[in-house]
This record gives structure tokens, C-alpha cells and sequence, in this order.
């Protein structure tokens, strides 16, 4: 897999770590509701196709990644910036 | 000469000869022989016992899908198995044994498998390895009994126990065009593709280029078509946007046009040079690739297909055209297409004899009537063979009239004496890297063989594999393959002219001949047609099914000619057509690949290391030194004649009399700057950050989301903005990923900047009673007095001027500081320190001491927090901060993670004056052979001088509720058994008097 990372480019899959269902919301921070914590650490879609993942460029510029791609073929359509001020930041 | 050479032909180097040893005898075979055309050279045709009954094999193939003739090879003391006979290129003092069979190969006590019957059918291993549902070989326990016979008996080569001594090295290469296969298909795509500027690889598996073209006894433009072929491949070789890789399988069809390789690059001679590796793993990318990949034979099912003396008949006209090697002295052909004519005629010129002809057709063409005649028989059409006698090797077959279109026999079945059988069952395109590249073969029923459908990927096939068989096509949609890839459209020009015409290799749809006795389907694990239907009679009829029931396929040759046989048995077992049996996925390697290839050099010598700022001091004063991750940190510093032991217990005795030094430079550190770092240290630690006072450092926790523990250290708040988070040595990746992770996903807002500053900074610890006097000694611009630097202050100032940060901190439980200065500074501080310390002793101390340190102490680290434990466990609840939300805090409190009885942190002592165990386990009762259940486990342990006993740190159900109790330690893997207390984990100085002193 070639991931096209922003900042550098395209690049092997073995310069990025996996970081997680992108998909996911995390509960507010200060939120107790049990059950929408245990959705958000535990309860995975994992679909056969289409989805979108955070990839961290581990081995690179170090920037988190969102990442959607097809799960059966590993075709990457879109790449973009987890954090999207950092892309302006870097420019 | 040898019983089988001829005495000219073939492209061996007959003025060379080389001499090799197959089980401990002496023989000789010519360079440019394989070690299975030496062996038939020889008049060797048994090579192997077959996996699962022992049955004496010979060569069944000449190349890459040989099932039967695996030998282990030894170079230089190592032991390599399980390598295809057809391989191996013969070298001087090659030696090779022949596997599965004991105590020899000829005399097999194995054999009696046989008997046996079907003692070890299909579905053998899933059956045993279930067990039987009830009575009293129930469950596994039967299994584990038949475990070590079994694994005597079954299984192929023998892996070494020693290490392997090669190299292996990994290159990655980029290409416009890669061109898997170097036959003539290959060839003619790669100079398209690079007449037209691409930079093309090229990858041959074979030492040699030229596939079919090197025995296909052509002319190509008037030129024998081996010599046309060296000819392309030295043009294409002078070009420098080709690169020629022979020897080279591609075994891996990844996405994005990712194809893995693995060179053989010294397996042909007898030693490796100096510096050169044994293989190289390729791993390339490319824009766009040609399968070149050719087709292979596939056997005719029928009883006794197996016997030493049987081979593909393809394979019997590649020894005996480029190997000059006769299968027999009488061959007989068995065939349902015509290509075995062509193999019959090669066999006749090159001096052989064939002894008949039998096809299971009722007519054949006029052009295999001629190539008959020109091996000298009248072919049996409308026969098929029954049967095979065999002593020592292959005596006689047994044929009998045969109707294709019914399948059926007619007739007595009769003998025909011969000492070879060539067979052929038409012929199947190798379709496995386009399938691995996510295309599903389809079949063709005219064809009679699986076809590649349109690519998923960017490949173009050319040749055998697109099931156009024969040079003339090879040709041309090699060419038109090559250009495609350029970007080109197909070229009208002019091809090669080719002698003779090829022939159509159409078979007629006969995979199976039915009748008495064993027959094959897959050689290699002893699959046989009979398997095939007891999988279909048990319900395992879907393809994946029957590969997993029956093994078929499943062997190191991959059933490269098990395959459509099988899915052919299968669907007349089910009354359905081939493509609705299916066809399985293939799966990566094409061929096997040694693991050193895949590790190269993230193994061994060549894995990277780290070493601290001041590791040559710890080298040069006697430091033992040990591995942590990458780092290497001193384990003790032994004083001649003492022991690990001894040593620890006299450094961590220093520490607490007087002061020791120890090598802090691993810790994880990590510089957290911004506006909202307080904020962001409130949210990732459990306790408050954001109240620290700037001069001061804290003990900080962290959690997991799911409310374990993950990791603990101390940040400095060195300016209202400006952190330095210490982790400790193993995680600091996993944290720095975690705080990464936090800021661009979670909290985006957040305005922190974060830098792994781990190399940046040598640390030394100073522990002990006199750690301050030695501080006094040395550092200058600072005063280092209890006013001014309490427990947990920080100051600035320097030694031998060089700037340095203290924090006073203490992990062994003494009153304690952490120096941190540039790492260039490093050893000249150390030393500095040493000097300050000469007056009172100082020690240096190592891993060991420091591990006894904080035993006594009861301070946690990696052991405890292990990925299952929480704060509470480990009786950190004060450090879980009420007033704020933290990572972890929504989940930390489930029922699960607060029971009273989970394993919990406590102490241990050892009653009987003996040594602890890490990872033994603690039980209330029993005796060394029969441990009652156990109660939790021994994190660490150590013999600790302050105590002068040997203690440890535990987990145990219930943790401080069975302070002051007793149980038993249980380590039979040590032979251990003996009674502790439990204890605080606090086990010396709980008030931390000495720290805060
Ligand atoms: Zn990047």
C-alpha cells in the first residue's frame, strides 16, 4: 500500500502506523456516560469495503492521517490531514 | 559414462564435471546440471519417501512445481530442507540427503503406512486433532498421544536447531514495467517496453533465460531457439534501463502494483563470498507489470501414478533435450493432448526408446500421427493406463480400452513392460500472482484449464499464460504485452520465424482415470483420488473446504499440479462443471522463501542499537552490559571474581550506605511546550499538572482509554509553558504516539507543541545518603540545599561548566537527584561526578541494583504495569484526580476494573531462605507436584541487602487483604516450591523517611 501522505508524499505503507477507526466520535471528555465510552473504545464496524482510518506518518513527518480506502483491495481514495490547522501551520 | 546420459546434446557443460555427495555417496554430474538431473544421470530415480505413506518417490517435474524429489541440503554445518531436487544447481562438494524416511531411504520402516491403509485418510489430522466427542480418548488428550509418533513419522525435511550463519540482505527497486517470467514471452515484452524507453526488470526463477526455448528443439530465424533467446537476452543486458535479475522468483503480488522477489544469489556455489549475501528479498514496485509466467504440466489421475518412474512428460523432454538425459530405456507416453508427442519425438532423437504411445483420445491430429512416427510407435489411441508394477523402479503398466466421452473401460487390462511412464494432462497457465493480485481465474471449457480474466491491477499477460500455447504467440503477445505497458498499441511487424509449426494443445477433459489402488492426486501430502470423494461423502465440498480436510494443496509445491485435478474429481463427485466446483485463491509465496530473507537485516548483527552518551565509560570500567529494547545498559559492574549477584548486592548496599551513580540516559523524555501544556498534561495524566509550580517536578500516571494503566515518570515544569515529560525506557515511543495521537485527533484546539528529546539529554542519578555532599562538591552557580532544592525541586547551574538541570527525585527510595546535560556533555559530567563522589565511595550501579532498589521500595515499572492493571491495582487510586476528567477516567471504574478480588500489588518474602522466581506463580496450597490454584504471580524479585532477605513484588487476588499471610511459591519450571509472606509492597522504609531526609 502507497499512502500520499500531504507533507511528503507518496510513501510505503511500512513508514505508517495504524492509529484506529476514524469513523468513531470520542465521548466529551468530561462526559460519564459508560455505554457511549465502551461504543467509542470497543465497538468496531470493521467493513468489508469503503472506510475511513487514522494513519499516523510514524516514519516520517509524524502526522496523524485520515486515511479512507477500500478494506478488500486497499485502493486509497482520499488522504487528508487528521488535524487540519496543521497542514496551514506547516505552510 | 553414466546408464542414462546421452552421449551428446543438451546444454550441460560435458567438459566440467562436478562432484557431489546425494545420502554420503560420491557422484558426479557436468556444471549446468540440476542435482535432480545428476541423481537421473546416475541411474538414481528414487529421490524421496512420500510424506504421509512413506511410498519411495523419484522426479515427477523438471522445474518449479516438483512435489516429490525435496532433499535437504547442508552448507557449511547447516541443515536447509525441504528444497526441490529440480532447483538445486549442482556444485563442487554439494551435499544433499534424502528426507522422510528411516533409518535409509531404500529400506523405509515408515512403509508399513502402507498396510495401514487408510489408517491415515483424509481428514486424518482434522479428525485427531478435534478428538473423538466422547468416551475416553476424548478431546486432545488423544491427540497429544499420537502427537509424537506422529511427528516422527509425517512431516518433510528436518529444520536445524542451529542458528543460520547466512547472510540475507532486502533491497526495494522501482520500474516503469516489471516482467515476471524470461521465456520468450518475457523477453520480446521487456525489449518492447525498453526499445521504448521504460526501465524494465526483468526476473527469471531459472539461472538461465529462455524458458520453453531452451528444449523446445526450435529454430527461431534459422537459429537454434535457445541461442535466439541467449542472443535477446544479451542485447536487452547491454541496455541500461534493463535490469536482468536471473534466479529471481516473484513469489508476491501486493496492491499498488507491489511485487515481492527473492534472489538466489550464492545457492549455486559452494560458498558465499565475503560480504555477499546468500539471498536477497526484492521488493518492487512497478507502474506496470507483464505475467510471463508460462503454464504447467498437470498429471492424469489414475492408480499408481506415483511409482519412481513416473514423470511429467514435458519434464521427460526437458532432461533429455537440455539436460541430455533419458527418462528410461523404455518410455511409454500416456497423454489426452499432443504435446507428449513432441516429448516422444525429443526422447527418440536423442537416442531414447519409446515403448508406446497411449491417449486416451479416439482420434488425434495428423501432426501428432507424424511425431508418432517419428519416435518410431503407433500410438494406442483410445486407451488409458489402469495400473503400474514396480519393483526397485517402475517394471510394467496396465492399459485398457478406454472411452473418453463416457469414461469408461472396456476390455481385459494388459501389460506393457516399460522402466519409464511420461504423462500429460494438458496444461495450466500459472495464474497465481494474478490471483494473488485479486483476479479470479476462469475457466475455459474448450481449453479445458483456468484462463486469467481481466486484471484488477496493471498487468498484461503474455504467452503460456494467457493459455495460447506455442513460440509463435509467445511472440507475439509478448511483444504486444510489452508495448502496452509503454503505452503503445499493438505492432503488426514482423515476428521471428518459427520451426516446426506448433502444435494445438488442447486436451481432451480426462483428469482422472478410475480404477484399483492409490491414486495421486497430490503428491506431496499424499492426497489421493479416493480422499477427494470421502470429503465430498463427509460433507467438505466447497473448495476451501476440501484443501483444509484433505491437505490437498496445501504443501510446499502449493498444488502447482494437484490443483485442477482435484477441483475436477471434486466436481464429478458433486455432478457440477469445474468453474462451479471453484477455483481456491492463491495465496503468497509462489515458491517458499527462507524467513532469514524476509528478517534480513533487522536481524542480528545488522538490527540497529543504541547506545547512551556515556556507554564507553560503562564498557571500559568492567560494566556487563545488557540489552533493554534497543538500548544496551549495564546490567552490574562486576569486580573480578564476583557474580551477577554478588555484584548487585554490593552496588545496591552502596546506594543505601553511602551514594552509587547510575546511568538514567534511557528514560523517554519528552519536551511539551505551548500555551495550553498544562491543559493538555491535566487531560493525558491522572493527576493535576497544571497546579505544578514552575521549579517543580511531579509523579505523573497515565491510563489507557479502557482505564488500564499504561505508563508512569515525572514531568518538570520548567517555565509557565515549557514541560519536560520523562517515560520510562520501554514505552517512550508509545507514549510520544499517544500525546501525538491526543493532539492532532482529540484535541485539535489544543496549541502544544511536543519533541522527543530522549537523545538530546544524558541523565546520571545519584542515590544515597551522600548524594547532596557529592552534588555540593561539583556543581557551581547553584546552591543543592534542602532550602533550595527540595524534594521534588529543580535548579540550574553547572559542572566543570558545562550546564546542567537537577531534579531531586528518587526512584530507589534515597535521598536522590537526576543530573540531565547536553548528551555531548555526558561523560565529562559522569566523570565529574565520579570525582565529586571519590571520597565517599561512590558506586556505580547497574540494571540489577537499580531493580533491587525499587523492589524494596515497592515502586512499580513495566512488570507491574503490564497492560492489565489498573491504578488501583497497583494502589495508585491517589493519583486518580477527582477534580478532572482524564484519559481513562470514563471507563476506569467499571465493575470489572474496582472488584475486590482482582490481582493486586503486594509483597513478598521468602520463608525458606531461597530465591523467588519471576512469573511464578503464588498458590495457598498443595505440593511441588500438585500446586493448588493459583492466587496471582511474582512480577520481580531480587535478595535484597537491606533486608537480607530474598523478597519480591506480586500480584496477588485480593492484594492487601492477605498482608500477613503465607502461601506457597510454585515454579516448576525451576523446579521451585516453598513458602513466602505476604507483605506491603512498601517492603523497606514505607514512610520514606530517607528520601525526604
Ligand atoms: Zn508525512
Amino acid at each position: 500500500m502507497l499512502i500520499d501522505c500531504p507533507h511528503c508524499g507518496p510513501r510505503d505503507l511500512a513508514e505508517f502506523s495504524y492509529q484506529g477507526d476514524a469513523t468513531r466520535t470520542r465521548p466529551d471528555l468530561a462526559s460519564t456516560d459508560t455505554k457511549a465510552w465502551l461504543d467509542y473504545v470497543y465497538h468496531r464496524p470493521n467493513p468489508a469495503g469503503r472506510h475511513r482510518e487514522f494513519w499516523q506518518h510514524a516514519g516520517g513527518c509524524r502526522a496523524h492521517l485520515v486515511v479512507e480506502r477500500d478494506t478488500l483491495t486497499h485502493e486509497i481514495f482520499t488522504v487528508s490531514f487528521a488535524r487540519k490547522t496543521s497542514g496551514g501551520d506547516a505552510a | 559414462m553414466s546408464p542414462r546420459r546421452s552421449t551428446s546434446g543438451g546444454l550441460i557443460d560435458r567438459t566440467r564435471t562436478v562432484r557431489f555427495t546425494f545420502d554420503g555417496e560420491n557422484l558426479s554430474g557436468h556444471a549446468g546440471d540440476t542435482l535432480a538431473s545428476a541423481l537421473l544421470a546416475n541411474g538414481v530415480s528414487l529421490m524421496g519417501r512420500s510424506f504421509k505413506y512413506h511410498r519411495p518417490r523419484g522426479v515427477f517435474s523438471a522445474g518449479v512445481d516438483e512435489p516429490n524429489a525435496l532433499v535437504t541440503l547442508l552448507r557449511g554445518g547447516v541443515r536447509e530442507p525441504n528444497i526441490p531436487a529440480t532447483q538445486i544447481e549442482i556444485y563442487d562438494g554439494l551435499r544433499a540427503e534424502s528426507q522422510n524416511r528411516f533409518p535409509s531411504l531404500a529400506w523405509d520402516l515408515g512403509a508399513v503406512n502402507q498396510l495401514g491403509g487408510r489408517l491415515i485418510g483424509a481428514g486424518f489430522y482434522y479428525k485427531t486433532f478435534m478428538g473423538p466427542v466422547i468416551g475416553p480418548l476424548k478431546g486432545t488428550r488423544f491427540w497429544m498421544m499420537c502427537e509424537h509418533f506422529i511427528r516422527r513419522a509425517a512431516g518433510l525435511g528436518r529444520a536445524d536447531y542451529e542458528a543460520d550463519p547466512s547472510r540475507y540482505e532486502r533491497v526495494n527497486a522501482f520500474c516503469d514495467v516489471l516482467v515476471v517470467g524470461g521465456g520468450i514471452a518475457g523477453l520480446m515484452a521487456a525489449e518492447a517496453a525498453a526499445k521504448a524507453g521504460k526501465r524494465v526488470i526483468l526476473a527469471e526463477q531459472e539461472p538461465v533465460t529462455g524458458g520453453f526455448a531452451r528444449w523446445s528443439g526450435e529454430t527461431n530465424e534459422g537459429k537454434q531457439a535457445h541461442e535466439w533467446a541467449s542472443n535477446l537476452t544479451a542485447r536487452l543486458a547491454s541496455l541500461d534501463n534493463v535490469r536482468l535479475l536471473t534466479r529471481t522468483a516473484v513469489w508476491g503480488y501486493y496492491d499498488g502494483n507491489t511485487l515481492a522477489a527473492l534472489e538466489r544469489v550464492h545457492d549455486h556455489v559452494a560458498r558465499t563470498p565475503k560480504g555477499h549475501p546468500r539471498q536477497r528479498h526484492w521488493t518492487i514496485r512497478a507502474t506496470d507489470v507483464v505475467l510471463a509466467t508460462g503454464a504447467l504440466e498437470r498429471p492424469i489421475v489414475f492408480p499408481g501414478n506415483d511409482r519412481p518412474g513416473v514423470m511429467l512428460a514435458g519434464a521427460a523432454r526437458r532432461y533429455a533435450a537440455e539436460f541430455g538425459i533419458l527418462p528410461g530405456n523404455r518410455t511409454i507416453f500416456f497423454t489426452n493432448n499432443d504435446s507428449a508427442y513432441e516429448a516422444a519425438a525429443t526422447i527418440k532423437r536423442a537416442g531414447g526408446h519409446v515403448a508406446a504411445i497411449v491417449d486416451v483420445r479416439a482420434r488425434i491430429s495428423s501432426a501428432a500421427s507424424e511425431l508418432a512416427t517419428a519416435a518410431g510407435v503407433s500410438p494406442l489411441t483410445g486407451h488409458a493406463i489402469v495400473g503400474t508394477k514396480c519393483g526397485k523402479t517402475l517394471s510394467r503398466v496396465f492399459v485398457q480400452a478406454y472411452d473418453a466421452a463416457s469414461g469408461t473401460l472396456s476390455g481385459d487390462a494388459r501389460p506393457l513392460e516399460c522402466d519409464s511412464l511420461a504423462v500429460s494432462g494438458g496444461w495450466q497457465p500459472v495464474l497465481h500472482l494474478a490471483s494473488q493480485a485479486g483476479a479470479k481465474p476462469v475457466w475455459d471449457e474448450e481449453k479445458q484449464a483456468f484462463l486469467p480474466p481481466e486484471p484488477t491491477q496493471r498487468w498484461a499477460g503474455a504467452g503460456a499464460f494467457l493459455g495460447t500455447f506455442g513460440t509463435v504467440d509467445a511472440l507475439g503477445s509478448g511483444r504486444d504485452a510489452g508495448l502496452k505497458c509503454a503505452g503503445k498499441r499493438p505492432s503488426r511487424g514482423k515476428l521471428p520465424e518459427i520451426a516446426p509449426e506448433p502444435l494445438d494443445l488442447t486436451p481432451a477433459p480426462v483428469l482422472e482415470i478410475r480404477g484399483k489402488g492409490k491414486a495421486f492426486v497430490d503428491f506431496q501430502h499424499d492426497v489421493i483420488a479416493d480422499d477427494v470423494r470421502l470429503a465430498h461423502r463427509e460433507g467438505f465440498v466447497s473448495v476451501e473446504h476440501l484443501k483444509r480436510y484433505t491437505t490437498l494443496g496445501m504443501a510446499t509445491d502449493q498444488g502447482k499440479t494437484s490443483n485442477v485435478p482435484g477441483l475436477a474429481i471434486m466436481a464429478a463427485a458433486r455432478g457440477i462443471t469445474i468453474p462451479e466446483a471453484g477455483t481456491t485463491r492463491f495465496r503468497p509465496p509462489y515458491s517458499p522463501v527462507a524467513i532469514g530473507a524476509m528478517a534480513a537485516e533487522r536481524y542480528g548483527d545488522l538490527k540497529p542499537e543504541r547506545y547512551t552518551p556515556i556507554h564507553d565509560w560503562h564498557v571500559d570500567h568492567g560494566a556487563e552490559m545488557t540489552p533493554a529494547g534497543l538500548w544496551h545498559r549495564p546490567l552490574v559492574y562486576a569486580a573480578a571474581g564476583e557474580t551477577v549477584e554478588q555484584a548487585y548486592i554490593r552496588e545496591a548496599a552502596a546506594v543505601r550506605r553511602s551514594v552509587g551513580i547510575v546511568d538514567v540516559s534511557t528514560l523517554g523524555k519528552i519536551a511539551v511546550k505551548g500555551p495550553d501544556a498544562a491543559t493538555f498534561l491535566d487531560r493525558v495524566y491522572t493527576n493535576t499538572f497544571s497546579t505544578l509550580k514552575v521549579g517543580k517536578a511531579r509523579y505523573g500516571l497515565m491510563l489507557r482509554e479502557d482505564g488500564i494503566a499504561f505508563d508512569d515518570g515525572t514531568t518538570w515544569r520548567l517555565g509557565e509553558t515549557d514541560f519536560l515529560m520523562t517515560t520510562t525506557t520501554a514505552n517512550a515511543g508509545a507514549v510520544m504516539q499517544h500525546l501525538e495521537y491526543c493532539l492532532d485527533i482529540l484535541w485539535p484546539e489544543l496549541k502544544v507543541h511536543l519533541t522527543s528529546v530522549t537523545d538530546q539529554w544524558a541523565g546520571a542519578a545519584i542515590a544515597g545518603p551522600k548524594a547532596r555532599a557529592v552534588l555540593e562538591r561539583c556543581v557551581t552557580g547553584t546552591r543543592v540545599d534542602n532550602e533550595t532544592l527540595p524534594f521534588m525541586g529543580i535548579v540550574h547551574g553547572e559542572i566543570e561548566g558545562a550546564p546542567v538541570m537537577i531534579c531531586r527525585l528518587s526512584f530507589s527510595g534515597e535521598l536522590a537527584y537526576e543530573v540531565y546535560c547536553a548528551a555531548g556533555y555526558g561523560t565529562l559530567i559522569w566523570e565529574a561526578l565520579m570525582e565529586a563522589g571519590e571520597p565517599f565511595d561512590i558506586t556505580p550501579y547497574g540494571m540489577e541494583a537499580l531493580g533491587a532498589l525499587r523492589i524494596e521500595k515497592g515502586h512499580v515499572t513495566g512488570a507491574e504495569i503490564d497492560g492489565r492493571t489498573t491504578a488501583r491495582d497497583l494502589y495508585l487510586d491517589w493519583m486518580l484526580s477527582k477534580k478532572k476528567p482524564f484519559i481513562g477516567s470514563g471507563l476506569m471504574d467499571r465493575p470489572a476494573l474496582i472488584d475486590k478480588n482482582r490481582l493486586r500489588l503486594v509483597g513478598v518474602i521468602s520463608l525458606d531462605g531461597q530465591k523467588l522466581g519471576g512469573g511464578a506463580h503464588l498458590v495457598e496450597r498443595g505440593t511441588p507436584d500438585e500446586p493448588g490454584e493459583s492466587i496471582g504471580h511474582v512480577t520481580a524479585f531480587c535478595y535484597s541487602p537491606a533486608l537480607q532477605k530474598y523478597i519480591g513484588l506480586a500480584l496477588v487476588r485480593g492484594g492487601k487483604a492477605r498482608h500477613g499471610t503465607r502461601a506457597y511459591l510454585s515454579d516448576p519450571l525451576r523446579k521451585r516450591f516453598g513458602q513466602v509472606e505476604i507483605v506491603s509492597h512498601h517492603l523497606f522504609d514505607p514512610d520514606g523517611e530517607r528520601m525526604h531526609g
